[in-house]
């Protein structure tokens, strides 16, 4: 079943009817922590992305190889490999998202997307659609946490993506940027999702 | 005459929600009359804007969503009035329709409507303006000659009677303590509360104080605590419904208050304190056994 899927469908499996972040609601934490601005939730969601692409392809690649009983320490080795090759990459060429994104960088490693696609897709799939997987639930995640951090940053600080929208005389909401008001935001969009979805489903 | 078949309880008390909810807001009638005393129109506008704004929202919420509305119960009128009495006088007309919006929709109405919420809605908007525009909030006007300062918690020296009489910088409603005290004078006769919260709330406050070596009549009457144990802590959604759950409730709302003023990074713990008891207080009512109905006692297995 899984393997008649077209790329398509499984590319935009990641991005809609299973979003990450706002269906699955799983990888909550670096979603609560780094979405401040929009630009640290852009810089995380292209790191995990890019971590999830790989280590979905190595994986899949792999599959025949690792027994099936030591499946999640291999896995998590390829994925440090992966999660170490970011971190060294941010951390020499953009150092200021490097410092922003702190500790949740290395713990991309405990990610549960990545962990979650890897036993429930690549372990599973040929190369191809494994890496159309891990694109499509990169993005969708990345996607996610750029809407948040667009809104946090928009509500907290006047400004997206550092532009100023809202003037001077706009007196940021704090709340916003702060941890509290994180999940205000996310349990609002959660709200707000889940709320469209059943309507469509009604119409339907 | 019509015959009404209907199942038990079949007597009703006079106490409706609107009844209850009016006698609320009488008993802040004192506090609001000081507070526009003492702070002048500005005052004044804070309270109508903020109780206007939580009406609305309570309003456009229940048309939006194909609720019955329920303006006329008042409940949010008083939390609109809450809000107001709660915040300095300084605070501009946008930051207090915020706040009631924030009460009305998020803290209430998302949860379920009067009675669902596990927050106190007034409470949890100051916080939320205390976290959002911290600068706006903290700046407090002495009352009279209007000159800006901390709060007394913060070292601001008054006199005792100052502290009574409202003579001191803070929000807008709970500076008068003699005032807050005819409120509760109020609300007593007429039973719209019981006695424990409040007196619970002051008196573990008072002996917390002394233990730590604090100025008790000052803790007991400087900041918002008189105010908090009367209007806010007595809340009937977020306190607890039995008696013994009631007193731990309220014991820990004194305590924690003292608490964060002595220890913590706040100058003042009234709404962090009421909040956390709020969460806590269906545990509470979960730790003590259901009251036997009928006088019937389970016997004792073997």
């Amino acid at each position: 079943m899984e393997q008649k899927k077209s790329l398509g469908r499984i590319f935009m499996n990641g991005i809609l009817t299973e979003n990450p972040t706002f269906r699955l609601v799983l990888g909550c934490c670096p979603t609560m922590a780094v979405t401040t601005s929009a630009i640290n939730g852009a810089g995380m969601g292209l790191a995990a992305t890019f971590v999830l692409l790989f280590s979905n392809m190595v994986i899949s690649a792999m599959r025949k190889v690792i027994p099936d009983k030591v499946r999640i320490p291999s896995f998590i080795v390829i994925i440090c490999t992966f999660v170490t090759i970011v971190q060294l990459v941010l951390q020499a060429y953009v150092p200021s998202l490097y410092d922003s994104l702190g500790v949740f960088i290395p713990l991309i490693v405990v990610n549960c997307i990545i962990l979650g696609r890897a036993e429930a897709f690549a372990s599973k799939n040929p190369v191809v659609d494994s890496a159309v997987d891990g694109l499509g639930m990169g993005l969708g995640f990345t996607l996610s946490l750029t809407l948040i951090g667009c809104i946090r940053e928009l509500i907290g600080s006047g400004s997206i993506f550092g532009i100023d929208l809202l003037g001077a005389a706009y007196q940021p909401m704090l709340l916003c940027i702060l941890p509290a008001g994180g999940f205000l935001i996310f349990g609002l969009l959660l709200g707000i999702i889940n709320f469209v979805g059943s309507r469509r489903r009604k119409a339907a | 005459m019509s015959l009404i078949l209907s199942t038990a309880p079949h007597i009703r008390t006079p106490h409706s929600t609107q009844r209850l909810m009016g006698n609320v807001l009488i008993s802040l009638l004192p506090c609001v009359a000081a507070g526009i005393y003492f702070f002048g129109w500005a005052a004044a506008l804070v309270l109508a804007v903020s109780t206007a704004s939580a009406v609305l929202a309570e309003f456009v919420w229940q048309k939006l969503t194909h609720k019955t509305v329920r303006i006329n119960d008042l409940s949010a009128a008083v939390t609109g009035l809450l809000i107001g009495l709660v915040v300095t006088p300084k605070a501009p007309w946008w930051m207090v329709m915020i706040a009631s919006f924030f009460a009305i929709i998020i803290v209430k109405q998302l949860f379920g409507g009067l009675g669902d919420n596990f927050l106190n809605p007034a409470l949890t908007a100051r916080a939320v303006l205390l976290a959002s525009w911290p600068a706006i909030m903290t700046t407090h006007v002495t009352p009279v000659d209007a000159v800006t300062s901390a709060t007394p918690l913060a070292g601001y020296s008054a006199t005792t009677m100052d502290l009574l009489l409202g003579k001191v910088p803070g929000a807008i409603g709970e500076t008068c303590k003699i005032a807050i005290l005819i409120g509760l004078a109020y609300l007593l006769i007429t039973r719209t509360i019981r006695w424990e919260i409040p007196v619970f709330v002051v008196g573990s406050a008072a002996v917390m104080s002394l233990l730590l070596g604090m100025d008790v009549l000052t803790t007991v009457l400087s900041g918002g605590l008189l105010f908090g144990a009367v209007y806010m802590a007595t809340d009937y959604v977020t306190s607890p419904m039995k008696r013994w759950s009631t007193l731990v409730y309220s014991i820990g709302v004194g305590v924690m208050i003292v608490l964060i003023r002595k220890f913590g990074a706040y100058p003042e713990g009234v709404t962090y304190a009421i909040m956390l008891m709020n969460i806590c207080a269906p545990l509470f009512d979960r730790m003590f056994p259901d009251r036997k109905l009928y006088g019937h006692k389970k016997e004792a297995k073997a």
